[in-house]
């Protein structure tokens, strides 16, 4: 029962093949026996759960339907939601919960979705390997040595693992893209503003952005299309409409143009990951889109710019962590200066502290310029190579990440080893773009996931073109073979 | 560039961020290696562009002076730390 | 000797807008409720949650730019102002730097002497207001109560072109005048509403340069304004007397002990680390909404000066005073239409009512005898109904709740006696009865004889009970006395 994808969930519901409590109650156990080894979640909302599953069962037995009616998910943990813990992957919310619910968890909770419980990850979303969470490591289903990418890593491995088949995710700079890739799964980030932030706690504002992660293009579409839309809560919030994700699918390739940009396989790419996108952009060939050689000259600096915006805007959005509303507080604080460095000290770990010196660094008097001014022209830069490239073609499509998932201490001693981690993702949020990572092989046994990126607000042809692609490869059907 | 170890002090300050004496000098290293990756923006002319903040061109959207948010006090302060008689306490505040 | 010093002053006044909700959230700005019952999840920080813009906040600054003659920003920014402290629930103040929503404007004061001067206002720009620490002891603890957190705030910077505290005093006066005018807030500053910073600077007149100046912080009413600059400008001179230097500090005016002392609070050097608020886009002014703004003003304190000096003939003074209330200007023209001479309302207004106005401290809105009521009762004095003096009489009962004059006057039997023959008859009855002062007045020079008229003018207006016209019996006893 576990291994039925999330579109496939619904359509069982629907049949009444089995209801949502016992689907719900299935994957609730599932979780049980393999949280212990992989750690994908850090809170399991069994009562919850099976209340609103067994209210999805009423509300269809009186005739309520709907794609996502009783479909049991999880969300990532930094998704706020009302009455369940919601810790960010930090001892500083280690027991935060909050009194409203994000967005996102409202619109998937009003089509139906059932949460199962909130997935572990990188703490405040600060890394590339959930290395960093304060609730230990994830293990990654492929290979439990290894990890399962991050910051959303939580939410790959239990998709990966079959554990929920659908969960929420957030990207900053490749937090849903780089763990899908190296989990083997299908995961979007939305074009900045299509999903409401509200909610969503913050890491660094002007980049965040929402979306699903599934094990296919079609199952992300589902999510996406209850996921996205206006929110008079978010002042960045898209008033666009919706395109209906799921009619868009179907589309042929043919006449698709796909920029393939040279600065993607550079000489950090892993020769094995660069065969399978490579293989994979034939594919796309194969169905008749047209591969086009393009160049984004700046994207060799996303990294360094990312780097000073990211921290900057962290630095910020993290002083509310002050002990004194909601959160972790030292104990019997002197004064008010020993109040906040003892409770943010004790309560932020080591890759939030550092990114937030670094952020305060940047935003100093005398620093400005040189680091902050500096990077948001950068950002310019990089955001006019896409727009220049989009003159040419349809979507950009290349690796997700430099090679399949590493060890795990392979890249935590060193900070900027794992920032690198990011290189081919990041651009994209800079640029406020919609991208994906896609199953595109299996290298020594390690899934490969191929990025796309599209213009603004082109989640339904990135969504097309997965989907076309996964129509012909069954990459997105290779699973694990971790059992829980 | 490099970040001194006073630089690196007053900064932490700045955060409220209390450094532990003895990983300072790691953390230093660490850092001043960030920043150092970091300073490869320099190489870059960017004198005629215009810093881009928002990577959506877009403006702000006005709402309307209307009261909607109910007095919820009881479900915010059950999360507080420490409070009382309905307000959040803190060690004295000086002016 | 401190007058051989210039001093320099400029302000920045902190006008809370009278929005019904908060700038950047819907919680209400209602003043007085306890604690902590208006702050909603924005304004606690709460994580996740977001800031969007209150339309009337814009549109109250924009009618206060149009209403000093500045220029209005197309496209202004909100910028985050970082610091720590427990009254600042984010770390930061949403304001703006360098892209205020008020450009360069002015105001022309109007000064004890009858002269004028021109005050630049360099900008305004809007902000959130923080909430309040209470200082109580609570086990040694301080109370936060965030109910002001979020409330619209106003930031008025002027240029340093104030010389004295009567000019500071004057170009509060002013400005506070103008936002009731414009109804953009109460301006009640014993409830913070209007709160004032003051940089203050020495120099030695003829210097092109600025001294170094000092901030004095949050200084609450117009006397304390005209305290505090005179008590620091005093210090300042007392240092550079001496031959010391000026410290350049933030200081805290305290009533109780007149004097302006250092803030410890504020040692800490600070570094604001501005950088634009990702959270918030530019928000733009259109061509449209200022010229809608601008055809909506109401006549400004200004114009109505100006209006009443013209139009009815009122010295400058005077004017000022009667139009420094939207309030007290409306009631007096109301009452001078009525009472058919301007001029006269004007003494009535400015005398009679301000003093019972002031002696029970209400406000004109509050004021018991309706403007249309003294009008008439002004204009019984001009058709010689009644006498100026009891004018008074019928005035105080109006006061008292007794009704409108002319039944007043019917009922306590206090219409001036029109028959000359019966003022006749009380002069000579008068003459009689005193026939040894008569006699007395005769033998006194002509010069010397005005006291003694005076005694029978008095006797005559005693015996008529006040109703005698008084120009009459003066006629009358000229002609008996004097005309022989």
């Amino acid at each position: 029962m576990h291994d039925i994808a999330l579109e496939a969930i619904g359509s069982a519901l629907e049949r009444r093949e089995f209801s949502s409590v016992e689907i719900t109650s299935h994957l609730l156990d599932r979780i049980e026996r393999a949280n212990g080894t992989l750690n994908a979640f850090v809170s399991v909302n069994r009562e919850g759960a099976l209340r609103a599953a067994a209210a999805a069962d009423a509300a269809r037995a009186k005739g309520a339907s709907g794609p996502l009616l009783g479909v049991p998910i999880a969300h990532k943990d930094l998704f706020c939601t009302a009455g369940l813990r919601t810790t960010c992957g930090s001892r500083m919310l280690g027991e935060f919960v909050p009194p409203y619910d994000a967005t996102v968890v409202e619109r998937l909770g009003a089509a139906g979705c059932v949460t199962l419980g909130k997935t572990n990850m990188d703490e405040f979303a600060m890394g590339s390997s959930n290395e960093t969470s304060y609730f230990g490591p994830v293990r990654n289903p492929w290979d439990t040595g290894r990890v399962p990418g991050g910051s959303s890593g939580g939410s790959a491995a239990a998709v990966a693992a079959r554990l929920a088949p659908g969960a929420t995710a957030t990207d900053t700079g490749g937090s849903i893209r780089q763990p899908a890739s190296l989990c083997g799964l299908t995961g979007l980030k939305a074009t900045y503003g299509r999903i409401s932030r509200h909610g969503m706690i913050a890491f660094a504002s002007s980049l965040d952005q929402a979306g699903p992660m599934a094990r296919s293009a079609a199952d992300c579409a589902l999510m996406l299309q209850v996921m996205a839309g206006f929110d008079t809560r978010d002042s960045t919030s898209l008033e666009a409409p919706v395109p209906d994700y799921l009619s868009l699918l179907d589309r042929p390739l043919a006449g698709l143009r796909v920029g393939v940009p040279r600065e993607y396989f550079d000489p950090g790419l892993h020769p094995g990951t660069e065969q399978a996108v490579r293989a994979g952009l034939a594919e796309l060939e194969a169905q008749g889109a047209r591969l086009v050689d393009i160049s984004l000259p700046h994207s060799p600096l996303s990294v360094p710019a990312y780097y000073v915006i990211a921290p900057a805007e962290c630095s910020a959005n993290l002083s509310r962590y002050d002990g004194v509303r909601y959160g972790y507080r030292c104990q019997d604080p002197v004064d008010l200066r020993d109040l906040y460095e003892r409770s943010r000290s004790e309560g932020f770990g080591e890759e939030v502290k550092r990114r937030i010196i670094v952020g305060t660094y940047a935003l100093s008097a005398g620093y400005y310029d040189a680091y902050y001014r500096k990077a948001q022209q950068i950002r310019r830069l990089i955001a006019e190579d896409f727009r220049e490239a989009f003159t040419q073609v349809d979507v950009i499509a290349g690796p997700a990440a430099p090679a399949t998932a590493f060890r795990f201490g392979e890249k935590s001693a060193d900070p900027i080893t794992m920032y690198l981690e990011d290189i081919y993702t990041i651009a994209a949020n800079l640029a406020g773009l919609p991208a994906m990572s896609m199953p595109g092989g299996l290298v020594e046994g390690l899934p490969v996931g191929i990025q796309l990126i599209g213009n603004h607000l082109q989640e339904g042809l990135l969504l097309n073109v997965a989907h076309r692609f996964q129509q012909a490869t069954d990459w997105h059907r290779h699973a694990p073979a971790f059992t829980a | 560039m490099t970040i001194s170890e006073n630089d690196l002090a007053r900064v932490a300050e700045l955060a409220r961020i209390r450094l532990d004496p003895a990983t300072v000098t790691e953390v230093t290293r660490r850092i001043g290696n960030i920043l150092g990756m970091i300073d490869r923006m320099q190489a870059v002319d960017t004198s005629a562009v215009t810093p881009m903040a928002h990577p959506l061109d877009t403006v702000q959207r006005l709402r309307p002076d209307e009261v909607t948010e109910p007095n919820r006090r009881d479900d915010f302060l059950a999360i507080a730390p420490v409070s009382e008689a309905g307000l959040y306490l803190v060690p004295r505040v000086i002016d | 000797m401190v007058s051989d010093w210039e001093t320099v002053i400029g302000l920045e006044v902190h006008v809370q807008l009278a929005t019904r909700s908060k700038i950047f959230s819907g919680a209400s700005t209602r003043f007085g409720a306890e604690p902590n019952t208006q702050a909603c999840a924005v304004d606690l920080a709460m994580p996740g949650t977001l800031p969007v813009l209150n339309r009337e906040a814009v549109h109250m600054a924009v009618k206060f730019g149009v209403a000093i003659g500045a220029d209005i920003a197309r496209v202004s920014v909100f910028d985050r102002k970082n610091y720590f402290y427990p009254d600042l629930p984010k770390g930061y103040q949403i304001s703006q730097l360098d892209y205020p929503i008020v450009g360069r404007g002015e105001v022309e004061v109007a000064l004890p002497d009858g002269s004028s001067k021109r005050i630049g206002i360099t900008r305004a720009h809007l902000e959130e207001d923080a909430g309040k620490s209470l200082h109580e002891d609570f086990h040694g603890l301080t109370g936060i109560d965030l109910n002001r957190a979020g409330t619209p705030l106003l930031e008025i910077v002027s240029e340093p072109e104030i010389r004295s505290a009567q000019e500071a005093v004057a170009y509060l006066k002013q400005i506070h005048s103008i936002i009731r005018y414009l109804g953009i807030s109460d301006g009640n500053m014993a409830e913070g509403s209007m709160r004032c910073d003051i940089n203050l600077s020495l120099r030695r007149p003829g210097d092109e340069k600025f001294g170094t100046r000092c901030e004095i912080k949050n200084v609450n009413s117009f006397r304390f304004v005209d305290k505090a600059i005179e008590t620091e400008r005093e210090r300042q001179a007392d240092i550079l007397e001496h031959g010391g230097s000026v410290k350049q500090e933030t200081r805290l005016y305290d009533a109780e002990r007149n004097e302006t002392r250092s803030m410890r609070s504020k040692e800490v050097a600070h570094d604001y680390r501005y950088f634009p608020e990702p959270d918030l886009l530019p928000v733009h002014v259109s061509e449209e909404l200022i010229e809608s703004i601008r055809a909506g003003l109401p006549e400004l304190p200004a114009q109505k000066v100006q209006r009443f000096r013209t139009q009815f003939g009122l010295g400058a003074y005077d004017a000022a005073q009667l139009a420094a209330s939207r309030e007290l200007a409306e009631y007096f023209e109301a009452a001078a239409t009525g009472a058919g001479d301007a001029k006269t309302t004007a003494n009535w207004v400015l005398s009679e009512l301000l003093a019972r106005i002031n002696r029970d401290g209400l406000e004109i809105s509050a004021c018991p005898v309706a403007a249309a009521s003294l009008g008439t009762l002004i204009a019984r004095i001009q058709d010689g109904t009644i006498s100026g003096k009891i004018a008074k009489t019928v005035f105080e009962a109006m006061w008292a709740g007794e009704g409108e004059p002319d039944a007043i006057i019917a009922t306590k039997g206090l219409r001036q006696m029109a028959d000359s023959g019966a003022i006749e008859q009380l002069v000579d009855d008068a003459l009689a009865a005193n026939a040894g002062q008569v006699e007395q007045y005769r033998a006194t020079p002509a010069d010397k004889r005005q006291r003694m008229f005076g005694f029978f003018v008095g006797q005559v207006m005693k015996a008529s009970q006040g109703k005698a016209n008084p120009q009459q019996v003066n006629d009358l006893l000229r002609n008996r006395l004097d005309g022989e």
